[in-house]
């Protein structure tokens, strides 16, 4: 009997022994993305999300040294529902350490929860509400490309300070546009501008025409777009159609991404101001990177902001990997050690992530050439301003994010 | 003080009110006439599906597909071919209606006599096909298609600004609602259609080829959705989901109109134009349900349509 306890107590110590090894020199790592791949917001994530990480994985060089890296992707359908569900069953039976991506803030929302319910890592790189790194921060998540905060003050603050004083919504009605809206709303009061009314409209509305009508007939000098993809397209569209811009009112499209200009073309789009954190001709890195990218994507389109910023994020979070040793697989220790690590890649250039989960870099102002002007396919911005990375997202001092020590 | 009040206030409301009014009425006028906009697509799409229910007995889920495959295939003609607009108009619905016959002879024929489902499964399963092939080629952004020159513009109407591409569909899709009602009501052709459908046995001993007439009136059907699709592609992106977002919303048409009257689904078809215009006005959070709300309505109390007649 003593023998046999004696046996039982060994042999379980020695089973702990070696998956404490195990786990100490584990390095495998499963990467999901999960994006919007058949819906409205597919052009701007989707497959080129997946092959951004696949090329981070690739140019990380870890798979020389031994580590063995698995990529996967699935479609959320813009549903928050779906999106948690796939996000639980990744990592519970799939055992993914990291989930990318996430456009559409409502899912990301979702998505926030469970990797903190669950002690996983979302480093979102689409999704646009700045709740992520406010109210709603997590250990658990890294907020990495753009957020509605920067947006709204980047375009915002320019367009209120060149005149454009009163201001009318097309709110896309749901978390993401109303976070918008509200982020917005608060840069244009701050600069002494007033916000004359709104409305708002379901996700994918294909006409406009009824919300552009109470637009114009509300004399603002500046239409607002609070949502994004095929709704932004459709509505500048539209708006060009009822003689919004010639009968002197301006369109801000406050979210709009390469894929929407280039779904537009030059002759509507042109003119347009708005805010991205990357844009492929910035300098002799990004366009060496968007070439590669473009050599692979089927339409051979360079990234967006959105797919660049997955590349990006993957591979700090490798650097972060990399500083441990190992993969832990505890989440809120890696993205720990991602926040420790200061960033630095071709894409975004030197930046930081901060205590709430926010990834700082420089935002752009842009305006949209005029068709004589573009000189090759995809030459549509020329930049007209620059925000430092410090300026162009929420203070800490303003943050109501639990993790942020005041 | 009921009725007194501060004299020096009183002047100013009247004026308000009244000025305020005349901004309703007029927003009131600019919103109708961008339900009959509306409308109007509805009304030929639900059109298209009410001539070959009505005349198939299929409920074509293909249909939102295959106005997708009329704005792409406007799409093509301009900037592969060179082929503008105006003939755009004349030979999209032709290629599309084309391929519907194709469908038909190959796939629809054979399902003829089975129950409704058989064909609503098969159809659907070529509207997923059909949509995921253009999305893969394409994107989901879509493609840029410009307003003709005839048609660019726009003219003052008092209380609104109305572009002309908008008043020309409105008039051309009415145009082509009615011609469609006279062909298949009023003609010696719809006649031997009708008659087809209610006992196409005894049309045939008249010599008429029935098989044949069914094909060519899958391609009518599916003609419709294409024009459609060319007429919307100046306004809306050309999209491989554009029918995607547009086919649950005539179905309710269709069904709220009676499965299978054309009267009905015209008449319908604009009807809920203007009450979804009106909705988008006075509660646009509402815009996208307030169909489905009246479909439920009219189901209950009348489970045949508006203007169907019960079976």
């Amino acid at each position: 009997m003593k023998n046999k306890i004696s046996t039982l107590l060994f042999s379980t110590a020695l089973v702990l022994a070696t998956t404490g090894i195990a786990s100490a020199q584990d390095k495998t790592v499963k990467i999901g993305v999960l994006t919007d791949n058949s819906g409205l917001y597919s052009d701007l994530g989707g497959a080129g999300s997946t092959l951004a990480a696949q090329m981070a994985v690739e140019d990380s060089g870890f798979q020389a040294k031994g580590w063995k890296i698995d990529v996967i992707s699935a479609d959320h359908q813009n549903k928050p529902d779906i999106g948690s569900n796939v996000a639980r069953q990744w990592i519970d039976l799939d055992k993914v350490d990291v989930i990318m991506d996430v456009l559409n803030s409502g899912v990301a929302l979702a998505i926030n929860n469970v990797v903190k319910e669950k002690n996983s890592i979302m480093i979102n790189s689409g999704a646009a509400s700045s709740d992520l790194t406010n109210a709603q921060c997590t250990p658990n998540t890294v907020h990495w490309t753009y957020d509605t905060y920067m947006l709204a003050h980047s375009t915002g603050q320019a367009l209120v300070k060149a005149g454009g004083d009163s201001w009318f919504f097309l709110t896309a009605d749901y978390a993401f546009g109303a976070a918008l809206e509200r982020d917005t709303t608060a840069v244009i009061t701050a600069n002494g501008g007033k916000v004359v009314g709104g409305v708002k409209h379901p996700l994918s509305t294909s006409d406009f025409s009824s919300f552009l009508l109470q637009a114009q007939a509300s004399k603002a000098k500046i239409v607002g777009l609070a949502n994004a993809g095929g709704d932004t397209t459709n509505a500048i569209k539209q708006a060009a159609e009822f003689g919004i811009v010639s009968g002197g009112q301006k369109l801000a499209g406050l979210l709009l991404f390469l894929t929407d200009v280039h779904s537009l073309g030059l002759n509507v789009a042109q003119g347009l101001n708005f805010t991205e954190t990357f844009y492929w001709d910035l300098n002799d890195q990004t366009r060496a990177f968007s070439k590669r990218f473009g050599e692979r994507m089927k339409n051979k389109a360079p990234p967006t902001m959105v797919q660049a910023g997955v590349y990006a994020g993957l591979l700090h979070y490798f650097k972060a990997l990399d500083a441990l040793g190992a993969n832990p697989h505890d989440g809120a220790k890696v993205v720990a050690k991602m926040k420790e690590l200061p960033t630095d890649d071709v894409l975004f250039g030197k930046g930081t992530i901060r205590a709430d989960g926010r990834k700082i870099h420089p935002a752009y102002l842009f305006e949209v050439k005029k068709p004589s002007e573009s000189k090759a396919p995809w030459d549509y911005y020329k930049l007209i301003g620059t925000t430092p990375g410090e300026q162009a997202f929420r203070p800490l001092s303003e943050s109501a994010c639990p993790l942020v020590k005041k | 003080m009921p009725g007194g009040g501060d004299a020096a206030g009183c002047p100013p409301y009247p004026i308000e009110l009244e000025s305020n009014m005349s901004i309703n009425l007029q927003a009131l006028f600019a919103q109708l006439l961008v339900g009959l906009i509306n409308g109007s697509f509805y009304a030929l799409l639900s059109l298209g599906l009410a001539v070959i229910f009505g005349m198939l007995n299929i409920i074509n889920f293909a249909h939102g597909a295959l106005y997708m495959m009329g704005a792409f295939c406007a799409y093509f003609l301009l900037n592969v071919l060179g082929i503008g607009y105006w003939p755009a108009l004349i030979i999209a619905p032709i290629l599309v209606g084309i391929f519907g016959m194709i469908l038909e002879r190959t796939m629809l024929q054979w399902l003829s006599g089975l129950d409704h489902l058989y064909g609503l499964l098969l159809t659907f399963g070529i509207a997923l096909i059909v949509q995921g092939l253009f999305q893969n080629y394409f994107g989901s952004s879509g493609l840029p298609y410009a307003i003709p020159d005839e048609l660019k513009g726009g003219m003052n109407l008092g209380f609104m600004y109305l572009p002309i591409y908008r008043g020309w569909v409105v008039v051309f899709s009415l145009v082509i609602c009615l011609l469609t009602w006279f062909l298949i009501e009023r003609t010696r052709l719809g006649a031997n259609l009708r008659a087809a459908t209610e006992n196409p046995t005894l049309v045939r001993a008249f010599g008429i080829n029935v098989p044949r007439m069914i094909t060519l009136t899958y391609g009518l059907g599916v003609g419709l959705a294409a024009l459609a699709g060319v007429l919307s592609a100046p306004i809306n992106q050309v999209r491989p989901l554009m029918g995607a977002d547009l086919i649950i919303v005539v179905f309710a048409v269709v069904v709220i109109g009676g499965m299978g009257s054309i009267m009905g689904s015209i008449i319908t078809g604009f009807a809920l134009g203007i009450i979804e215009g009106l909705t988008k006005y006075f509660y646009p959070e509402a815009s996208n349900t307030v169909v489905f709300v009246l479909m439920v309505l009219v189901l209950l109390v009348k489970p045949s349509g508006l203007t169907g007649r019960a079976t």
